[in-house]
């Protein structure tokens, strides 16, 4: 069957290579490929490096719109924010490593996305994060979950840019896959961003950053195969972080970009050296000559396969301008870092590999990045979905109580996560305008007026229940969290974690999902500048839910007029924007208070979302409305609790209309906990009611003002009736303590 | 006035220090790369937070043998103000300049939020301008602040008035709650005999703008201003002649 005849069956397999993939490598190479040739093929055309599943979905994504400078294709992103400066952005999984050892997986996901950030020039100003783990009742999971945590602050402290925000979720399909998922952004003159790319015959290629040890070998393969009982045996794959060579790294590459001696630069992530010299070639139309044998290492007899495949981690890639190469050394010199001349830059578009001077491996650049394969492959709507979808509430009356109510706020997906972001340096660079938890993550930019916010959201629940909805809302909640703020939705980036795609189910659920997401992009006019995929997200053959995460950033152009969730004062009207219908399918209501996961989640009119964020923009820019908070998990009752929490104990004092068609004694739950779209819940002066009124009229928002802040109590009545009244600072502290009890538990 | 921001590798506040020195007080204020012999011409030393040297070892621990701390030495020896804020504070503490030393926080976790300090004694550069008791709400961001110290030591600290700074709650009592990493008498920051070497766990240059959500740092940094001008210390420069 195979054309082999130089590597075996189980070595293909080891390499992760189908017989059709082996039989295209001796196509494009004309013969067939040595050792270390087959495992640069295996690392290029892994499911991680070549999104082979996934490409011809992400095609269809819009990545253009007029602030766009940088879309998929490159490091990361960059949409342009004026004043002559770039917002460069992007989010990354670092789902397996995270599993299998979970504080370096997690600190090594988040020095792979700064650095995918100071590659094009910008200087790293936020990150935020997006984590979902299993039950937290089951050990396990907690020790995974504190992991995961102190590594990402180790990485991100030591780093100095601040941890602003992020959403952690608790599903049991994620127990096996917990999903981290970084996010960051840097700033850069638009002038001065950089490109992977290598050019200019006769440049001289640079190796700068840690030594090259045989950690992370086939990480890029690990992360494109299932888990199963032996997972654990994989440590060896997971690399091992230095914030503080990548501290380094990052100061003495800004600075080295600042002198123009630089053509191109590329970190050294997955794939290591073979990703970055291969894909630099390819984006120059030029070849590379590197010598294996110039390259710093940490380990004594490594071979051209290991070095070549290595993921050691804190490692760039540079090519320099001929005859500038002094400057360049001496800047390294500077940060105590060594910088070697490993090869140079051809003219033949091959990637050349040498050990001592002996060619050991000879591939065209293009046959590993855009002639690797690209698969259509089938799918099939999976057959749980019908069932998942009905939903019958009807036969017994909802729990409505204030029970339901206490509960949901303890719920560890609604809880306070203070005790993640306490451990997250959020304020270092003294930019942070709106705190973690406050609503999104908002920075200044220093030397003008400006602020960025942004927000990282996904509900796997919804994406389980429809993926094309759940990804349509996923991309509408990210906006509308900027939009809270203040700040007009301006690019998007996404993090797309799914299972095995060789399952036409899991492939259906993607394809679905990539659609919502593209619906709801052009819909909100929202161009999404880059990703990432992360696949096989399954052990022993059960699959997490399809889980579309979005970052959106948004852009404020006075920073003054930032606006928080947080009521600001007591006497104010508090208005809900948007309608509430009757949508508890896939609520967390359902869930905490009746232990169902059924249903369908709620519509999504696109125009109406629209217009309720443009209504949210252009209120807080006219300083029209103090505070800003969307309607999500928990629904109207928990958002309205949320805008109270953190304000010293401004209550407030509300009354809302029953829920017209829900099933009989389910109309008062529909009204507190339904999960609708497209709402938010907005404070006004009283004085500027009627105005915010009109308005929201005009601009065909619905728009009713449902009570007044103050009074240190919950207070809410529906349709006159008394549901919820407790004392703020109590609902406070137990919203609170309530997830950092279950680390606290475990101490005692 | 003139403030020197020391740079080690792995300094991470440093912007943030020259940022309220420079651009919310309107001083003069330059980075000195921790290579350098010379802190040219400065009046205040500011040794920022951050990760020095990746904090391996100990935290502080490599720092103290960079070059540019023979001169900060120097300069304190002549009285000079020296602020080390958080790595500052660790730096200063393995270099000898102050006393004790900084364990893990208790809880054995990293933590990062607004907290409430005393201004125990105004009679130092760095609390010139406090009012005596004055309450501070100030953010911390730190894995090794449990300040220690042996009881011979402590008892010295107390009796020459070297506690400067301590963790309270809002009304300015030092419950135990208040105190967010263990420290021994729930001591935020101490000067060295002279007074004019402090060191403290919180970033006050983080709480210098309405903005950033509370501007009590400020008085630190306009207190040495004040000091200054007042001539209430004599700068290095003139003590060394």
């Amino acid at each position: 069957m195979s054309p082999a005849s130089l590597h075996d069956q189980a070595t293909l397999e080891r390499h992760g290579l189908t017989p059709e993939e082996y039989a295209r490598i001796v196509t494009s190479l004309g013969r067939e490929p040595n050792l270390t040739e087959l495992g640069i093929f295996s690392v290029m055309w892994s499911e991680h490096c070549s999104y082979k599943s996934s490409r011809v979905h992400l095609r269809t994504l819009p990545t253009s719109g007029r602030r766009v400078l940088q879309g998929p294709g490159e490091n990361a992103g960059a949409v342009d924010v004026g004043e002559g400066l770039a917002a460069v952005f992007k989010i990354e999984s670092h789902n397996h490593p995270s599993f299998i050892e979970p504080y370096q997986g997690a600190a090594t996901g988040v020095g792979g996305i700064i650095r995918d950030i100071f590659t094009m020039g910008a200087r790293p100003i936020a990150l935020m994060n997006s984590l979902r783990f299993g039950s937290i009742d089951d050990p396990r999971v907690r020790r995974n979950m504190e992991g995961v945590v102190s590594g990402i602050a180790g990485y991100g402290n030591s780093m100095g840019i601040p941890t602003v925000g992020g959403e952690v979720a608790f599903e049991g399909c994620y127990t096996g896959n917990p999903l981290v998922n970084v996010f960051c952004l840097g700033i850069a003159k638009i002038d001065d961003i950089v490109k992977g790319v290598a050019s200019g015959t006769g440049n001289p290629v640079y190796y700068v950053g840690a030594a090259t040890g045989r950690d992370g070998i086939h990480g890029a393969t690990m992360a494109s195969a299932e888990f199963d009982g032996r997972s654990a045996e994989k440590r060896p794959a997971v690399q091992v972080g230095d914030p503080f060579m990548e501290k380094l790294l990052l100061e003495a590459c800004l600075e080295v970009m600042k002198s123009d001696a630089l053509i191109g630069i590329q970190d050294m992530g997955a794939a290591g050296l073979t990703c970055s010299t291969s894909e630099m070639g390819s984006r120059g139309g030029a070849g590379i000559d590197v010598d294996v044998s110039r390259v710093p290492q940490r380990e004594t007899g490594m071979t051209p396969y290991e070095i070549m495949l290595s993921e050691s981690q804190e490692r760039m890639l540079l090519v320099v301008k001929r005859g500038r190469e002094h400057e360049v050394e001496e800047i390294f010199r500077k940060w105590d870092l060594h910088a070697a001349h490993v090869g140079d830059v051809t003219d033949d578009g091959k990637l050349r590999i040498r050990n001592r001077g002996e060619i050991v491996a000879e591939i065209p650049n293009g046959a590993l990045t855009d002639e690797a394969p690209v698969y259509e492959r089938p799918t099939r709507e999976p057959e749980y979905l019908k069932d998942v979808q009905t939903l019958s509430l009807t036969g017994r009356p909802a729990l409505v109580e204030a029970d339901a109510f206490f509960a949901l706020l303890k719920a560890p997906v609604i809880a306070s996560k203070r005790w993640v972001f306490r451990q997250y340096d959020h304020m270092v660079r003294t930019n942070t305008l709106v705190l973690p938890g406050m609503g999104a993550g908002v920075v200044r930019i220093k030397g003008t007026n400006r602020a960025l916010a942004m927000s990282v959201d996904g509900n796997g629940r919804y994406s389980y229940l429809d993926p094309y909805r759940g990804a349509m809302l996923a991309v509408a909640e990210a906006a509308r969290n900027v939009a809270c703020a203040g700040a007009e939705p301006i690019g998007g980036t996404n993090c797309l974690n799914f299972g095995n795609p060789e399952r036409p189910e899991i492939m259906w659920q993607f394809a679905r999902a990539v659609q919502g997401i593209r619906d709801a992009c052009l819909g909100l006019d929202i161009p999404i500048t880059g990703g990432n995929v992360s696949l096989y997200n399954e052990t022993d053959g059960r699959a997490i839910y399809p889980t579309p995460v979005i970052g959106v950033v948004g852009l404020i152009e006075n920073a003054g007029n930032v606006l928080s969730r947080a009521f600001r004062a007591a006497g104010e009207a508090i208005v809900l924007l948007g309608e509430t219908r009757n949508e508890l399918g896939g609520s967390e209501y359902l869930k905490v208070a009746e232990g169902i996961e059924r249903g369908t989640p709620p519509e999504l009119d696109l125009k109406a979302e629209r217009a309720l964020q443009q209504l949210l923009v252009g209120s807080a820019r006219e300083r029209a409305i103090h505070s800003a908070h969307d309607c999500a998990e928990g629904g109207l009752a928990i958002t309205l609790a949320e805008c109270a929490f953190g304000t010293g104990g401004i209550g407030f004092d509300v009354d809302i209309a029953p829920v017209s068609g829900a099933p009989e004694g389910w109309s008062l739950a529909a009204a507190l906990y339904s999960e609708s779209a497209s709402r938010a819940v907005v404070t006004v002066s009283r004085d500027g009611l009627s105005a915010l009124l009109a308005r929201a009229r005009a601009a065909g928002v619905p728009a009713r003002e449902i009570g007044t802040t103050g009074g240190g109590r919950l207070r809410v009545t529906v349709g006159g009736r008394p549901v919820i009244d407790a004392a703020v600072n109590e609902a406070e502290a137990m919203w609170e303590t309530a997830l950092e009890k279950y680390f606290k538990q475990r101490a005692a | 006035m003139k403030f020197a921001v020391v740079v080690f590798p792995g300094s991470n506040c440093d912007h943030d220090a020259y940022h309220a020195a420079k651009d919310v007080l309107g001083q003069d204020a330059e980075f000195v790369w921790h290579k350098d012999a010379e802190l040219r011409g400065a009046d205040v030393v500011i040794l920022p937070g951050g990760f020095s040297h990746g904090d391996y070892l100990r935290t502080g621990a490599i720092a103290r043998f960079s070059p540019v701390m023979n001169a900060v030495r120097a300069f304190a020896a002549a009285g000079g103000p020296v602020l080390g804020i958080c790595n500052g504070f660790q730096i200063l503490l393995e270099a000898g300049m102050l006393p004790g030393a900084m364990l893990r926080n208790r809880e054995l976790k990293f933590r990062c939020e607004h907290v409430h300090i005393r201004v125990e004694q105004i009679d130092t550069p760095f609390t010139f301008a406090c009012r005596p008791q004055q309450v501070l709400r100030i953010p911390i961001a730190h894995g090794e602040g449990n300040y220690f110290i042996t009881p011979d030591d402590l008892h010295r600290l107390e009796t020459n008035r070297q506690v400067i700074f301590r963790y309270t709650d809002a009304a300015g009592s030092p419950a135990d709650e208040a105190n967010p990493n263990g420290s021994l008498g729930s001591i935020a920051g101490i000067c060295n005999e002279g007074r004019n070497v402090l060191g403290l766990m919180p970033h006050p240059e983080r709480a210098c703008e309405a903005v950033l959500g509370s501007t009590d740092g400020l008085v630190i940094f306009e207190s040495v201003v004040a000091a200054l001008a007042a001539g209430a210390l004599s700068p290095a420069g003139s003590a060394q002649g």
